[in-house]
């Protein structure tokens, strides 16, 4: 047994190494990928080359935002912007960042990785809890963990955006900081992470409620109902008198909420948000400060100003829309993230961190500038629950579409832009599909996971006929 | 014939005393007329209208003029106008033929289509909005859309790129300005005899416009008198230069073709503007006697230079000057009239070759990259033959250099990355600091302002290519922002090479103030040359699909919505229970409303079991359904209510 633990730990080492040095080989010889300037890879908003070019404008003593160029955060400029200009002879310009970007890479890996044990050891001791999966059964839960940390790693979403320079493999960083904090209960971490996710690219505010719900309430488990179902029977068992067993159901209907910890993850915060502010308004008090970087980040985003092409459909939304409806459009699409938001949350406050990748899916299909960094996000995060969406519908579906979808995509691109034979509805077509690709994803998800409660529901209840 | 002369020395008197009492001084307008004639080493005749128009110091009450156009004084006064420059221009300056080192062409080579300057004397918050007021008077005044360049998006400021010094020039040019005859006609009503007499009168719409090149220019500045009370004089300099193609009609192909005004222009002068001062035509000759004629006396030359071995002129000049280089003979215009017309003519009678003075650098402009994403712009500074010839060196720290300054406009469309900025000196790349001695970009913001980009090159003299690159971006556009013929392209404006240590001057050594034309060569001017405009193709979105888009895409966001909430709403195996208990006791009707009540709960009710009636329930429900749906009417009713209200 053990020894089988150990060949399959030594297998997982042995491919995430072998991912760090494919990388490492497509980081040597970039200029012929030329990965950085594809649509799909990096947008306004994660593009390397507009990171340089806010940072020379910086040296320049001028605004980094001045010019549309930079829309990301200053402090990434303070720490990536060196790294552009820094060049070591003989080798590609950019091999400085192309490292920060595995390293990042391969510390999400090893976080999702930690995520995936708690996740897999939660599943373990509830099933045991509620009474099923007795030992027999042990061996079907699969290393969550290891899948998910190697489905990052190996994604080819994940390579071509670590290779391809943009800032969204430390955006991803920053979200699986955030959800590692709040699974290990490190509250300053996973406010940390929070915080930081949110600044670089405001989605990640949504993570809020998942995270509030992990410390409130703990790790993912099976809804409440059944836990209470069967410990009424084990009651049932013991005493007959309706009466306890009712005051019993009264007490325990509701699940702890710890409102301390809470408290405590809303003050760090806070804490983090002003010590981020702080930085910015230093970085930035020459050229306009805090007002000036809210306008050209965050207002940038929400106001979709730049209409070049994208994987997502808000780019030929807007460049096609009449001016008259610019606004009322954009109020729709921002608050459709929002609406969602309240249903998810009370359906599946019980799978916090399933939720959070319901949340992370949502916000990268109706993002305004979505690129693959984010889909390879939502994949692994997706991975971490390959026990419960075992069955999970249309996979092969999926697989072919995401495939089809990132096949076409370049030969679209290049149609349209580079050989002017095709027109910007044959690219806008390859986005629509995406979206709808993501969508059904996301939809069979919840659906899937739902069915899993329901199932464990089922077979619970029959556990109990068999019982009595 | 005596009373005749009499009375009008009588007529004259009392028109400059009128004239002196208007101005409360003793300076008079003054207009005055010049045309130069040039041919040009590749065959071609260059022709250089020049018109003055001069408006004394005058006190701010008497805003009557005698000559000078009232529009021009008025667009002055209004907007306080310190220095303006406005072009038109069709087709480009050839520099290496027409000549570059010269005041000519350092002051008449414009970019093709509109370009305007203005330098204002207004306080520095007001000078954006003067600049506006200002492009849309001209717009009307001249009949060209120059109120295009009120857009934030079309004009710059530059700082020291540019030639004048000053925070409070705006800098603007129209590269696709289409210039013809409906420019032309308002820009001769600024004249005193407008086209009817006069040199004016050359102009002869379609052999102007049948030429290589035509820049019509109009240059104003102000004086200041310095005197308390008294307003600014303005000068208004207006010029037209125009490139003709002499028809040929000698066998050898290496003759240069015999031309005369009347071959042309097709018309001949029949006399001088009577308002103006003075009226001339000068004819400049380059370099090519300069060998022949070097031992020749200066008196000889000005008898016997007009018929010589190589060319005669058709008439005796008055006076022949002589700079370094090149003849100039002079012509006057007074002797002309309806029986005796003006008409010079050159003939050739052996084939001849000279070449024109050039600017230290020939600079060209291109764009590198294909597809429609991105691309890069190069600017192509070449080394010309007359380099080693030019004085105008600058000397420093033993090493001898030429300075280049570059200014460049972006439309916002083109996203520069100045970052990416390359300068390869003789085809080797260069690091910054070498030769780029300063630099200042204002970059462009997306859809509010223009970028700009001012650099200052200090090249060493024996440099033969220097080559600037910089990546862009194209930009994507909104539907609205594309012009009608979106496929065509759209363009950058010229950038300005201009040389300050370089100035071009011509002195020909007399009279110092007769004549305007000649006093404005020899002010000394910065050589300068404008490169080619570029053609920029940006990918056009599907112009019929807005309908489409809009559909197709809140479809999408429809399904994302339902789907989404339908998955999270379903509650499989109660939902049957419940269908199942409601189907055995209820009728068709009563069964399809508690559906519905049971969809717009969200949620069925789980325990059907004893206690309550169906019926009951479903009664309960339907008031409850009532109740809401007159709370919805009632909001509507309300909403309606105060919306029409205001």
């Amino acid at each position: 047994m053990a020894e089988d633990q150990k060949k399959k730990l030594c297998r997982f080492w042995i491919w995430a190494l072998s991912s760090v040095a494919f990388r490492l080989i497509l980081i040597s010889f970039p200029g012929n990928l030329n990965l950085s300037s594809r649509p799909e890879v990096s947008t306004p908003l994660t593009s390397i080359r507009r990171l340089a070019e806010g940072y020379w404008l910086k040296q320049a003593s001028m605004s980094p935002y001045a010019g549309s160029m930079y829309h990301g955060s200053p402090l990434l400029l303070s720490i990536l912007g060196p790294l552009t200009v820094q060049r070591i002879k003989g080798q590609p310009s950019h091999l400085l960042c192309s490292l920060v970007f595995v390293i990042a890479d391969i510390l999400s890996a090893m976080l999702l990785r930690g995520i995936g044990q708690k996740l897999q050891m939660a599943y373990g001791l509830n099933a045991r809890l509620l009474g099923f999966l007795k030992s027999s059964r042990d061996k079907v839960i699969l290393p969550c963990g290891d899948i998910a940390a190697l489905v990052y790693l190996w994604n080819p979403f994940t390579i071509v955006s670590c290779v391809g320079l943009s800032t969204s493999p430390i955006e991803n960083l920053a979200v699986i900081l955030a959800l590692c904090g709040a699974v290990t209960r490190r509250v300053p971490l996973a406010a940390f992470g929070l915080v930081i996710a949110t600044h670089l690219s405001l989605y990640p505010a949504t993570l809020t409620i998942p995270i509030i719900f992990l410390l409130g309430y703990g790790l993912d488990a099976p809804p409440i109902k059944l836990f209470l179902q069967t410990r009424s029977v084990e009651k049932e068992e013991t005493s007959t008198s309706t009466v306890s067993k009712q005051a019993k159901l009264k007490q325990t209907t509701h699940l702890p909420f710890l409102w301390k910890t809470v408290a405590h993850f809303l003050f760090w915060v806070l804490l983090w948000s002003l010590y981020v502010l702080v930085l910015s308004a230093l970085s930035l008090n020459k050229h306009g400060g805090l007002e000036e970087m809210f306008k050209r980040t965050y207002g940038f985003i929400l106001s979709i100003e730049d209409l070049s092409p994208n994987i997502g459909v808000f780019w030929y939304f807007f460049a096609e829309v009449f001016d008259f409806f610019r606004n009322f459009f954009l109020i729709v699409f921002h608050v459709n993230i929002l609406f969602m938001l309240l249903p998810l949350a009370i359906r599946l406050k019980h799978r916090p961190c399933f939720l959070a990748f319901i949340y992370l899916a949502i916000s990268s299909i109706l993002k305004s500038y979505p690129s693959v960094g984010d889909s390879a996000l939502y994949l692994s995060l997706w991975a971490l629950f390959v026990n419960e969406l075992i069955d999970m519908k249309f996979s092969f579906f999926l697989f072919c579409g995401y495939l089809g979808i990132s096949l076409l995509s370049p030969v679209m691109h290049n149609l349209w832009i580079w050989r002017g034979t095709g027109n910007a509805n044959f690219y806008f077509g390859n986005a629509i599909g995406y979206a709808c690709f993501q969508i059904v994803f996301v939809v069979e998800s919840v659906s899937a996971m739902l069915n899993h409660d329901r199932a464990l529901k089922r077979s619970n209840s029959n556990h109990r006929e068999v019982k009595s | 014939m005596a009373s005749l002369l009499r009375s009008l020395i009588v007529l004259l008197i009392v028109q400059s005393f009128l004239v002196a009492i208007a101005f409360g001084s003793n300076e008079v307008e003054e207009f005055s007329e010049a045309l130069l004639l040039k041919p040009l080493p590749d065959r071609k005749v260059l022709a250089h209208f020049h018109f003055e128009n001069r408006a004394p110091p005058s006190n701010s009450h008497g805003r009557h003029h005698h000559l000078f156009p009232k529009a021009i004084s008025q667009l002055v006064q209004k907007f306080r106008v310190k220095e303006m420059e406005l072009s038109f221009t069709q087709g480009r300056w050839n520099h290496e033929h027409w000549g570059g080192f010269d005041p000519l062409s350092s002051m008449n080579a414009k970019p093709v289509g509109v370009e305007l300057w203005a330098v204002f004397d207004v306080p520095q918050s007001q000078v954006d909005t003067s600049w506006k007021n200002l492009t849309h008077a001209l717009s009307g005044l001249f009949c060209a859309s120059i109120n295009f360049l009120e857009s934030s998006t079309s004009y710059a400021a530059p700082t020291w790129g540019f030639g004048p010094n000053s925070d409070k020039l705006r800098y603007g040019s129209l590269p696709r300005e289409a210039v013809c005859t409906e420019n032309l006609t308002p820009w001769l009503k600024l004249l005193p005899c407008r086209d009817k007499d006069g040199i004016s009168a050359l102009m002869n719409r379609p052999s102007v416009y049948r030429g290589f090149y035509h820049s019509q220019r109009l240059h104003l500045s102000t004086v200041e008198s310095g005197q308390e009370g008294l307003g600014s004089g303005i000068v208004l300099e207006q010029t037209l230069t125009v490139v003709l193609q002499p028809e040929t009609t000698s066998v050898e192909s290496n003759m240069h073709p015999s031309w005369s005004l009347s071959s042309l222009f097709g018309r001949k002068v029949v006399g001088r503007c009577v308002l103006a001062k003075s009226s001339n035509v000068y004819l400049q000759l380059e370099g090519l006697l300069g060998h022949e004629l070097k031992n020749v006396d200066k008196e000889i030359e000005a008898h016997e230079l007009w018929k010589n071995a190589e060319f005669e002129l058709s008439l005796k000049p008055e006076r022949v000057l002589r700079e370094s280089s090149s003849f100039l003979f002079i012509f006057d215009i007074d002797k002309s009239s309806d029986s005796e017309p003006f008409d010079l003519g050159l003939t050739w009678k052996l084939p001849s070759k000279w070449s024109c003075q050039q600017a230290p650098l020939h600079a060209s402009r291109f764009l590198m990259g294909s597809g429609n994403e991105r691309g890069a712009i190069a600017i192509l500074l070449k080394a010309t033959e007359s380099q080693e010839k030019l004085s105008g060196r600058d000397l420093t720290n033993g090493h001898c250099t030429i300075k280049a300054n570059i200014f460049q406009i972006f439309p916002w469309y083109i996203k520069v990355y100045y970052h990416s900025l390359q300068i390869f000196v003789d085809q080797q790349q260069t690091t910054d600091s070498e030769v780029l001695k300063k630099i200042n970009v204002s970059p462009s913001t997306d859809k509010v302002s223009s970028g700009m980009m001012e650099m200052m090159l200090e090249l060493p003299c024996e440099v033969k290519s220097v080559a600037i690159s910089i990546e862009y971006d194209k930009g994507f556009l909104h539907i609205d922002e594309y012009p009608p013929d979106a496929n065509q392209g759209f363009d950058i404006p010229s950038a300005l090479i201009s040389f300050p240590n370089h100035h071009a001057s011509l002195d020909f050594q007399e009279e110092l103030s007769k004549s305007p034309l000649l006093s404005s060569f020899k002010e000394k001017s910065l050589v300068r040359s404008y490169t080619e405009v570029l053609l920029v193709p940006l990918t056009t979105p599907d112009f019929s699909m807005p309908y489409n888009v809009i559909t197709i895409t809140c479809t999408i966001f429809a399904l994302y919505f339902g789907s989404l909430l339908n998955v999270l709403r379903r509650r499989i195996g109660e939902e049957e229970r419940f269908l199942k208990s409601q189907g055995k006791k209820t009728g068709g009707l009563k069964q399809l409303l508690s559906r519905i009540t049971a969809k717009i709960r969200g949620r069925p009710i789980e325990e059907q079991s004893s206690s309550e009636s169906p019926a009951a329930q479903s009664s309960v429900l339907s008031s409850k359904l009532i109740f809401k749906i007159i709370l919805v009417a009632g909001a509507a009713a309300a909403w309606q209510y105060f919306s029409t209200d205001k």
